[in-house]
């Protein structure tokens, strides 16, 4: 088995746990956490092909996963607050109704 | 004035002009400022497509089903991105401007609450340009990695502006959403790799120039196909969208069911049947109209037993997304054009429909979202007797209502009736059935909130509690909802208008 097959095998091994994460979990954080394993199988995928054995390596795939990472920290940023700001408003909705 | 007319101005403008918009309204601190400058840019951005449009249809000839494009900074693909528009592209982009125009005027009444102590258009209007220039910048977009960015810049901004009420249901309704929309976009980021290791190209006319019936190929596509059902919320991928568009504030239901939803189907289309043609399989295509038509009917069907206003406008959107579906079948048999550009009459009737939903369903939005504000709540059962209070909007929603149905001289009529000819065209009448059933559906959830708002009510002998107006409406909100119900009927006795633009350079 090359080292290009076994990134291979390895970041669509991540992709599937991320999926079945996302789906299964039961805790919002979870998925959160798994939408993240599921990108960084996706980036791992962009930078195992971004390797040229006879040459430098390719900067466009580098760029996309640059870009990619970005998106998911606002994503994961902007799904953190909206759990946030769920789990605020049902702890004072449990007050009121005690 | 006839180099502002020129294309390598107008195509980075269209992305350009939005983002400046959301810098100014995130800067500015009066609320009439930021009121004002979006009523400004949203005329402007209307001018700038109509410009695009005339210059399109004025240079038919040269056009042939081939992109107009422009390099950004001069940096050509494969390095550089580009940005090409063709009929179709063009077409979603006047409709995105016209709809903007109407709803920034809306929202501009909308969120406006002189005397509350927390200003909703600060948050509103940075994020609602921010939409509208991921929508613009899809549509534009020649490259695959930059629509993976627009597509996720559409979901940000899309889910924050679901969460805007702040109120629980929102939140949870942003929160799904923002979860599926990032599922979907990293389903179509993989496909991106994929293809970029295969081809070594992200530009989709290099793509589709090399593209062959492989393996990976055809693993793209169903990454793709996966991840953008999701976010065009196909049944049985639809779970999320009724309870997302049927919580966020009115406007912004409006251009998530006008526009949004059609943003990820415009790609599928695109893609299916223009640049990845070669691996599109008929029986793929079959499937892809099967669940368009199982959509329509589930759709339909939750529309009937929607209890709330806004879920049955909602899971009307789900019925309605079903038709631009059977676009995939109803290619079939025009083996040539396919691979050659978006063009052909199956097209030209889906891209009118769209016009024709988006219109209709901004306009039944909005009507719900008056009714909404001025009852403070939107139960069907409990409309009894709106007829007397809100004759303007019942009106908006009646005629919006005809054009879903597909009532003449409407829009919507004549979409369907063009769909109906495409099909019996392509010996392909089971759809025919289908699409007739759909229209029958419509008649009956759209009758059922009619003749419970013209129920007047007897006011001596009510048990249950009163239903009166608890909020005044400016009355330009009522005229907004009606220039889009309006729109409808307009476009339905100028239909040439929108067929001729997508089928520019195809009968020449």
């Amino acid at each position: 088995m090359t080292q290009d097959s076994l990134y291979i095998i390895a970041s669509v091994g991540l992709f599937g746990i991320g999926l079945y994460g996302v789906i299964a979990a039961p805790h919002i954080l979870r998925k959160i956490l798994a939408i993240n394993i599921m990108s960084v199988g996706v980036f791992m995928l962009l930078v195992t092909s971004a390797k040229n054995v006879n040459s430098t390596p390719d900067p466009v795939l580098h760029a996309m996963v640059l870009t990619g990472i970005v998106v998911a920290i606002a994503g994961t940023a902007l799904a953190l607050f909206l759990a946030g700001k769920i789990h605020a408003l049902s702890e004072a909705s449990d007050e009121d109704s005690h | 004035m006839d180099s502002l007319l020129n294309p390598d101005i107008l195509l980075p403008t269209l992305v350009g002009l939005p983002l400046i918009a959301a810098i100014l309204t995130t800067l500015l601190k009066s609320h009439g400022l930021r009121a004002s400058i979006s009523i400004a840019m949203a005329l402007t951005q209307f001018m700038i497509a109509a410009a695009l449009l005339s210059w399109l249809s004025g240079s038919g000839t040269s056009l042939e089903t081939q992109y107009q494009r422009y390099s950004l900074a001069g940096w050509g693909a494969p390095l550089g991105i580009d940005l090409a528009i063709d009929g179709f592209a063009a077409l979603m982009l006047m409709l995105t401007a016209a709809l903007t125009l109407v709803l920034t005027v809306y929202s501009r009444y909308y969120f406006f609450e002189p005397h509350s102590r927390l200003d909703k258009t600060a948050r509103f209007w940075p994020l609602w340009w921010l939409l509208i220039m991921g929508i613009n910048a899809l549509f534009l977009s020649g490259d695959i990695f930059n629509i993976y960015v627009t597509l996720e810049i559409i979901g940000l901004a899309a889910v924050s502006l679901v969460a805007l009420d702040g109120s629980r249901a929102a939140l949870t309704a942003a929160l799904r959403y923002l979860l599926v929309g990032l599922l979907g976009s990293l389903c179509y980021l993989l496909a991106v790799a994929l293809l970029y290791r295969a081809y070594g190209t992200l530009d989709l006319a290099q793509l589709s120039a090399v593209a062959e019936p492989t393996a990976i190929t055809w693993a793209a596509l169903v990454l793709i196909t996966t991840g953008l059902l999701l976010k065009t919320a196909l049944v049985p991928l639809h779970f999320w969208l009724p309870l997302a568009h049927g919580s966020a504030p009115a406007p912004v239901s409006a251009i998530l069911s006008a526009l949004v939803v059609k943003t990820s189907f415009y790609l599928l289309a695109r893609l299916w049947l223009d640049t990845l043609a070669p691996a599109a399989t008929d029986s793929g295509l079959l499937m892809l109209g099967i669940l368009g038509a199982a959509a329509i009917c589930w759709g339909s069907i939750q529309a009937l037993r929607a209890t709330r206003l806004k879920l049955m406008v909602a899971y009307s959107t789900v019925a309605q997304l079903g038709y631009l579906f059977l676009l995939f079948p109803l290619a079939l048999p025009d083996e040539d054009a396919r691979g050659a550009g978006l063009s052909g009459p199956a097209v030209s009737a889906i891209g009118y429909f769209i016009v024709a939903h988006a219109c209709a369903k901004a306009a039944m939005f909005l009507a719900a979202g008056n009714i909404m504000r001025t009852f403070g709540h939107d139960e069907i059962a409990r409309l009894r007797g709106l007829a007397k209070y809100m004759p303007l909007s019942l009106l908006t929603f009646a005629i919006a209502g005809a054009s879903l149905i597909g009532l003449p001289p409407s829009a919507g009529f004549l979409s369907k009736w063009l769909l109906l000819n495409v099909a019996i065209d392509a010996a392909q009448w089971w759809w025919a059935i289908i699409i007739l059933m759909g229209g029958l559906m419509a008649a009956m959830y759209v009758f059922r909130v009619l003749n419970i708002a013209f129920t007047s009510v007897d006011e001596e002998a009510q048990t249950e509690p009163k239903n009166l107006p608890i909020n005044k409406l400016p009355t330009i909100m009522s005229l907004c909802a009606f220039l889009l119900a309006m729109l409808t009927v307009v476009l339905g006795f100028n239909a040439e208008l929108i067929l001729d633009l997508v089928t520019v350079g195809d009968d020449v």
